[in-house]
């Protein structure tokens, strides 16, 4: 069996690409890619983890032993920034075809099509 | 109907096949190669405690100044995408009192709480994305109180090039004196703060460039903030 928290991402990643696959409604789509972007960073995350051991921040008793993996949680921070950015790029062309179509259902958004 | 039919069982196939790869993937094993000889090191080679800044500053310092490219970027493509002859703030009703109390209230606070985070970003979980991103709220809650209320644009723009210039300068004093870019001039030639290790005073120049990066992931997110909620009005 894998561990509840592959589960957690897995499903997490799942759910957002459902969203993704069959929400007509542009909005929805992105926040299906905001999902799947957090269930890769939660299964990233839970890749470095080692069982028993503390947060990667060495003070107060925390030997180097005793921490659990830094590097995907560094990787983490720049998925999650890079994250936002993409996002936020992605809105203002949502903003974009909702002012040239009246509407954000991709479905009517007629030009769109070969 | 049948589209959604096709589509649970597509996923169904990828559910599996990433439960079959995820299966050779032990949890909780221990598996560190690199991150071993960093969690070693990184006192000695950086003066930080917290890891994790300390890889996403120093060791990969670079890698940073390239997010923060993204980011830079990101920022300019949502104004150039967003950008009209005449904008102006079009929201019709005053926040509730609440809000606009509470907002005059919180602002300085929340501005300070992320400066905290940003500053103290070598000694505990945050650093300048998440303190940056902190001083964007402060601003959007101005936003959404305020129907009238706009960043100070020439000011913002400026501190953001200041910033995202100080950032490389530096690197290049670090080029200059050490021989690479990002080169941790102030820890490893200077010395300061080696009997500090652990307090605020420590860290050589992670505090510096988070600091740098801070304002600057503050000031971006307010303007796309701005450029978001700003629509064109007709002469």
């Amino acid at each position: 069996m894998i561990s509840v928290y592959y589960f957690g991402a897995v499903s997490l990643i799942l759910i957002g690409l459902y969203a993704v696959l069959v929400k007509k409604n542009l909005l929805k789509i992105l926040i299906g890619l905001s999902i799947m972007e957090t269930g890769v960073n939660l299964l990233l995350v839970s890749v470095g983890y080692v069982s028993g051991k503390s947060a990667p921040i060495l003070s107060e008793g925390i030997g180097p032993n005793q921490a659990v993996d830094p590097i995907p949680q560094a990787l983490v921070l720049t998925a999650i920034v890079i994250g936002v950015a993409t996002t936020a790029m992605a809105l203002s062309v949502a903003i974009l075809i909702h002012e040239k179509y009246g509407t954000l259902n991709v479905e009517e958004i007629r030009r769109l099509r070969g | 109907m049948l589209k959604r039919a096709l589509a649970i069982i597509f996923l169904l196939i990828i559910g599996y096949w990433l439960a079959q790869g995820l299966a050779g993937v032990p949890f909780g094993e221990d598996r560190m190669l690199v991150g071993q000889y960093y969690l070693d090191h990184v006192k000695g080679q950086t003066g930080a405690v917290n890891a994790v800044t300390a890889i996403v500053v120093n060791y990969r310092g670079f890698d940073t100044l390239g997010e923060v490219t993204v980011l830079f970027i990101a920022s300019t493509g949502v104004g150039a995408l967003l950008w009209r002859k005449k904008r102006e703030r079009t929201a019709k009703t005053e926040g509730s009192m609440v809000l606009t109390t509470g907002t005059t209230l919180l602002f300085p606070f929340v501005v300070l709480f992320g400066a905290y985070i940003f500053i103290h970003g070598h000694l505990t979980p945050g650093g300048g994305f998440p303190g940056g991103a902190t001083i964007a709220t402060a601003f959007l809650l101005l936003y959404m109180a305020f129907i009238t209320y706009e960043i100070p644009h020439k000011a913002f723009e400026k501190t953001e090039g200041i910033v995202g210039m100080a950032y490389v300068l530096v690197g290049l004093i670090g080029l200059a004196i050490g021989g690479y870019f990002l080169y941790d001039w102030i820890w490893q030639d200077w010395k300061l703060g080696a009997d500090n290790i652990g307090r605020l005073l420590s860290g050589g120049f992670i505090p510096i460039i988070y600091t740098i990066i801070g304002i600057k992931v503050g000031t971006e997110l307010s303007g796309i903030i701005d450029n978001m909620l700003k629509e064109e009005v007709s002469e």
